[in-house]
């Protein structure tokens, strides 16, 4: 399962592949990363949308994550990613807005990446 | 003592009845040719104290008028004792004498008379002056007394004033002191985020070390070597990100201190871009921790060859704190009150976007630093205000009205640089710091 990660941090890449070492030697999951949502989406474009999963920041400079979550799901339908929301503001509003626009899931930082392998795990 | 005037008249009171005594004699004794020559030398004794007296000068004019008469009737009368057929045969000369010598009196007399009115006209003239100079020097001791209490009321003014200036300074500083804490409350918040970040990765990292060591364990046990080496380096890498992320919290916490503190004063090499993108982030943050439902565009454009320029560093980043936390205040309330009149535009690209632009460049002399937003853009008569001290457009309590003030001398009196704005209605705004790369120590 391919997976892309979006976060304006650069080191989120290390982490992750760090913390899905396993997962990836035994090529259960693939990751892509993007650090903004405008990269998110031309690497989307480019790549005729090959990721199944994205995982994406809400708050990045630039385009924010609510904005790239509208943006795939309105032009990447076939078949529609799943979108999962990660953000440091866990409130009321942000969440109401991210599901409105469809997202998949909403986790808040930090990550507990033990339930993050489990929701991907209960995915593939 | 007698003053001159009684003492003048009783010498008058002894002659006048000295004359009497002489006219009652002269008409009863037939003594006509010696009183005669009494009023002659009478006459003359006082044309003579006339002369004499200095306090009798203005008749001096009347003798000089009466004196060919008086001299000719008393030449006439000589003459008479001592050689009559002369005088017999001259007496038609005296009396064409005495007739010039009346018309001359006639004449002297107006002229004294003439002089006499011009000289009563001089003296009413100076009784006037006088008065006047009495009237005048009346109103200015009046005026005086009021320049004096006035004077007085001033000193007691100035006194009163001086007071509440004093006053005012220590409100003042007071008040500079909780602007400070103002925007540290609103950092606050965007630095808890701040290190919240590289607290995750540290707690991450340090997690995926400790499986990485227990895998380790592992492999060394299967006698993997090659396995061993890859973890290693994976471990050593994960320890570079601790440190990393750690001394990145470090620093944040540092920069709150040096921000909660007052300036240090002292300029050092700084890299602008950095501060700017520190500042960013902790307006960014603040905001949003403040107003959950904020949400901006950040766009930055650094000019990479910068590089550092000699500032207090604390210094000019309250001051860009202070324009992007004034830009993000703008462009949310400007999002705020057009929501509705773009609720009905179904196209997200038509939208009002919150954007605050931060960019950085390089000049001729020194540097530009300009933070830029898209909200609702100021009048002419705000911009006229907008650096005066307490000068605010928030609603009241909301700002105390010295950020840009502040920021306005912390640029032009502590850097030598210039903090300008610029607007379009509808449009957002501009501010422009522009240091010079010079700076005067």
């Amino acid at each position: 399962m391919k997976i892309l990660v979006v976060d304006d941090e650069q080191d989120v890449k290390l982490l992750f592949q760090q913390r899905f070492r396993k997962e990836i030697r035994n090529k259960e999951l693939h990751f892509a990363f993007a650090f903004s949502g405008e990269e998110a989406l031309t690497y989307l474009g480019e790549l005729n949308h090959e990721a199944v999963l994205i995982l994406s920041d809400i708050n990045m400079p630039g385009m924010s994550g609510l904005e790239l979550l509208e943006q795939i799901k309105k032009n990447f339908l076939k078949p529609p990613p799943v979108v999962m929301m990660i953000t440091a503001y866990g409130d009321k509003e942000n969440y109401d807005t991210a599901m409105r626009l469809g997202a998949d899931d909403f986790l808040t930082k930090p990550l507990e990446f033990g339930i993050l392998k489990e929701k991907l795990k209960a995915l593939l | 003592m007698l003053s001159p005037n009684t003492h003048w008249n009783k010498t008058l009171l002894w002659a006048m009845i000295g004359i009497a005594i002489l006219f009652i004699l002269e008409r009863t004794l037939p003594i006509t040719i010696v009183t005669n020559w009494i009023w002659h030398l009478l006459i003359l004794g006082i044309g003579y104290l006339i002369f004499r007296l200095p306090q009798l000068e203005r008749m001096r004019t009347i003798v000089v008028a009466v004196l060919p008469l008086i001299i000719i009737n008393t030449i006439k009368d000589l003459l008479k004792i001592i050689y009559l057929p002369l005088y017999e045969q001259i007496d038609n000369y005296l009396d064409f004498a005495i007739v010039f010598s009346i018309a001359w009196m006639i004449a002297m007399l107006l002229r004294s008379n003439k002089q006499n009115r011009a000289l009563k006209k001089e003296r009413q003239k100076t009784l006037a002056e006088e008065e006047r100079n009495k009237f005048i020097s009346a109103q200015k001791e009046k005026l005086e007394l009021i320049v004096e209490e006035r004077t007085a009321e001033i000193t007691k003014q100035k006194d009163e004033l001086m007071h509440a200036f004093t006053e005012l300074k220590n409100t003042q500083s007071q008040l500079i002191q909780s602007e400070k804490m103002a925007s540290l409350g609103e950092l606050t918040a965007g630095i808890a985020h701040e290190i919240q970040n590289p607290l995750n990765f540290v707690n991450n990292f340090s997690d995926v070390n400790t499986e990485l060591i227990d895998e380790l364990s592992e492999e060394v046990e299967k006698g993997n070597l090659d396995e061993v080496k890859t973890i290693a380096k994976d471990i050593k890498e994960n320890e570079q990100k601790i440190n990393h992320h750690g001394k990145r919290a470090d620093a944040i916490v540092k920069g709150m201190l040096l921000h909660s503190r007052s300036s240090s004063g002292v300029k050092e090499p700084t890299d602008i871009n950095k501060l700017c993108d520190e500042y960013l982030r902790l307006a960014y943050h603040g905001l949003r921790a403040k107003d959950k439902s904020f949400n901006a565009t950040m766009k930055t454009d650094f000019d990479k060859s910068i590089g550092t320029i000699n500032i207090i560093p604390q210094d000019i980043g309250r001051v860009v704190l202070n324009l992007l936390t004034n830009a993000f205040y703008e462009v949310s309330a400007f999002a705020n009150s057009s929501k509705e009149d773009l609720a009905n535009l179904a196209s997200s690209e038509d939208q009002y976007k919150p954007t605050v632009s931060l960019s950085t460049k390089k000049t001729k002399n020194g540097i530009t630093i300009s933070v830029k937003d898209n909200g609702n853009g100021i009048t002419e008569k705000v911009k006229e205000k907008i650096f005066q001290p307490f000068f605010t457009t928030k609603p009241t309590g909301q700002g105390t009205g010295l950020g840009l003030s502040m920021s306005y001398d912390i640029v032009t009196k502590g850097h030598n640089g210039k903090l300008k704005v610029e607007s379009e209605q509808g449009k957002g705004t501009t501010f422009t710091i522009s240091l010079p790369l010079e700076q005067k120590t």
